[in-house]
């Protein structure tokens, strides 16, 4: 069934080929044997991570713990900014409006108390980090992208419910479409389908 | 490893030998999807989902018309008095975000913890964190007195030269709890987006495929997006585990910060974070038990996920306990006059009453769950959940009202009783959760779906365990009712 379908989308329309899978040993099996034949442009559309998947992929680390460090840091550097300026000291700034500190004494506390200003530091850190860490990886996986030939395909809609589908990218270098088709039925998937850009 | 048969509805054993199932009566992840849609799917709501729609709106709107009513009218309308300046809607701001916190720990601690039995539970504890801390934070909001000047808790550069006083742990809770509703909200909603895809991808009409389209922020199950949002699920969990620690330690400071017998103590960070997470779990147990009713979840939320929540509740309950009787003996062992005389005023004085109805709810009631058939029985969880709240509710009165009524000097001591306005406006507060509530578990995953389907043995992508030559017939994996271990 599969060589029909995937033949009526023209070559130059052509975004990828997908096999569909059952369950998640074949996909494994598959994604590392593709991995292993040197495609570089492929992904597995997949309802839940599976284990170990994205190992056999060959998908390299993400950089994205070394944002949230950035990004704590920044909060932490803000937090403490925040309250040393506007607590402690009185310098003339502009912010939107020309700001002063406000030197007040309260309870005897010093005026750059260090034990005071921790709590409201520790949260402004991780309040960063967390705002760094959901919008770090939405960037990296360059979301929102309402538009995708994966999105588009009816079928790949089980992607997001019980299907596992493995995609082999027409940019990649080694794609011949007759021996990427042999090869993906050689997985003895569900079906082959040709995905249109 | 041996599992119970799959079609067994019990899956509370205790045998170590026997790994038990996570999810009922399934063994296909379409299956899973279909079943746990099913409420949002249904082109009719069941009408106890509109009748208690209905009543829970009415009480928001309640709560609407007595904020106003305060507004246009002045703190007056409350009880709060001169000794007491805190009453109601300190009380319900703390017992708010400490329902709050159950939320947070299921999804963060839990997960660090590699407690999986959390997914079935995780994403309508984090909806309940956030509709707990809306509540929460609109108590402290009306309470400022002048409600208009409200953005002055924030550090906004202005003319006045004027800045919020860091060294106060009142601010400290802005932060705090400001923090701490923004990183809820994006663990929740981040944890979500792969089930909106799922929900746009099954959608049957235009404006909800739109709608959950635009939310879904175009999710395809890419691997190679999956691995980036596993990292940042991991971090999110390690950044939200000290955060759910520290909200209610600020919270505490609050108090532990001031100078007043009963409020003063050590012990405030670690017993009010015990009692947050006692009274979130039993909050998660009074929505959860009739939701799965109602829902027909009864295949994800388990026998053993209430039970399990029990034994929380029951841990947690003794630790509140503990810090009970530890007050106490610190206040004797000190040998202070002032703490001494707060807390035998507390248990025996104008407002002893409180207290035991305190002690009863928060420290007798859950021991009943030593027991393993009250852990089964849902009518004893359900009330012992109610039970909890009820309690919890009344430590935080005890606490603000007592030591607020009766402090050093006699002449200034006073008596604190709440108007109709300050009940009224605490059960409005119910209206506004419930409303979200059940908002949400109408047109919300309100399981994590993704996660249900990683937890079940066919997700196992080593499929080749000692089982596999036994199997005919069907794919091995998908049939297989054997857990493989890596």
């Amino acid at each position: 069934m599969s060589q029909a379908a995937t033949t009526t989308v023209a070559r130059e329309d052509l975004f990828g080929l997908a096999a569909e899978f059952k369950d998640t040993p074949s996909i494994y099996h598959a994604a590392e044997k593709t991995h292993q034949a040197g495609f570089k442009w492929f992904d597995c559309h997949v309802p839940f991570p599976v284990h170990g998947l994205d190992r056999v992929m060959g998908v390299k680390m993400t950089i994205l713990p070394i944002f949230v460090f950035f990004g704590g840091l920044t909060g932490l550097i803000a937090a403490c900014i925040l309250q040393v300026f506007t607590n402690s000291l009185e310098i003339d700034l502009w912010a939107i409006v020309p700001v002063v500190g406000y030197q007040f004494q309260v309870s005897g506390k010093p005026l750059l108390g260090p034990a005071a200003f921790v709590p409201v530091a520790f949260e402004m850190t991780v309040l960063f980090s967390a705002l760094t860490a959901v919008f770090g990886t939405l960037f990296l996986n360059k979301l929102p992208m309402f538009y995708h030939p994966v999105l588009k395909h009816p079928a790949l809609s089980r992607a997001t419910d019980d299907r596992f589908y493995l995609v082999i990218e027409a940019k990649d270098p080694k794609f011949h479409r007759d021996e990427v088709e042999a090869f993906l039925q050689a997985f003895e998937p569900e079906s082959v389908i040709a995905l249109e850009k | 490893m041996t599992t119970l048969p799959i079609n067994s509805s019990d899956n509370t054993g205790e045998d170590p030998r026997q790994r038990p199932q996570l999810v009922l009566n399934h063994r296909s992840f379409g299956s899973v999807t279909d079943d746990i849609l099913k409420g949002n799917e249904s082109s009719k709501a069941p009408k106890s989902w509109y009748f208690a729609l209905a009543i829970s709106f009415t009480m928001m709107s309640i709560l609407g018309v007595m904020i106003g009513y305060l507004i246009f009218t002045g703190v007056g309308v409350w009880g709060n008095n001169n000794p007491v300046a805190w009453g109601y809607p300190i009380v319900n701001f703390v017992f708010w975000v400490g329902i709050g916190h159950a939320g947070t720990l299921i999804s963060a601690i839990l997960f660090l913890f590699r407690q999986k039995w959390r997914t079935a539970i995780n994403r309508f504890a984090e909806a309940m964190t956030i509709f707990a801390v809306i509540c929460a934070g609109t108590f402290p909001g009306i309470h400022i007195g002048r409600v208009w000047l409200a953005y002055w808790l924030f550090p906004i550069p202005n003319q006045m030269d004027m800045w919020p006083q860091f060294r106060s742990p009142l601010l400290w809770d802005v932060f705090a709890v400001g923090t701490y509703f923004t990183v809820s909200l994006l663990f929740w909603y981040l944890g979500m987006v792969p089930d909106l895809a799922t929900m746009r991808d099954r959608s049957t009409t235009k404006i909800k495929s739109i709608a959950y389209g635009i939310f879904s922020l175009g999710w395809r199950g890419s691997m190679r997006h999956w691995h980036r949002y596993e990292r940042a699920y991991l971090l999110l969990a390690a950044l939200a585990t000290p955060l759910v620690l520290s909200v209610h330690s600020v919270v505490s400071f609050d108090f532990a910060v001031s100078q007043l017998p009963g409020w003063h103590t050590t012990i405030f960070p670690p017993y009010f974070v015990a009692g947050a997470i006692f009274s979130g779990f039993a909050m998660v147990m009074t929505l959860a038990i009739p939701a799965r009713e109602l829902w027909g979840l009864k295949n994800f939320i388990t026998m053993r996920h209430l039970e399990n929540m029990c034994k929380v509740v029951l841990l947690t309950g003794s630790m509140v306990g503990y810090a009970y009787s530890m007050e106490f003996f610190i206040a004797w062992y000190s040998g202070e006059i002032y703490e001494s005389f707060t807390f035998i005023n507390r248990a025996f004085g104008p407002y002893g009453w409180a207290y035991w109805i305190m002690v009863s709810c928060n420290v007798i009631t859950p021991q009943i769950f030593w027991f393993k058939k009250a852990r089964q029985n849902i009518a004893i969880i359900f009330t012992a959940s109610l039970l909890v709240n009820v309690g919890m509710w009344f430590e935080r009165f005890v606490i603000v009202v007592t030591s607020l009524a009766n402090d050093f000097l006699p002449s200034s001591w006073g008596i604190y009783e709440p108007t109709w306005v300050d009940v009224v406006t605490f059960l409005g507060s119910f209206g506004l959760f419930m409303t979200f509530f059940l908002l949400f578990i109408r047109f919300g995953p309100v399981l994590a779906i993704a996660e249900i389907k990683a937890v079940m043995p066919e997700a196992d992508p080593h499929g080749h365990g000692h089982s596999y030559s036994e199997m005919e017939g069907e794919t091995a994996a998908s049939a297989k009712e054997m857990e493989g271990g890596e």
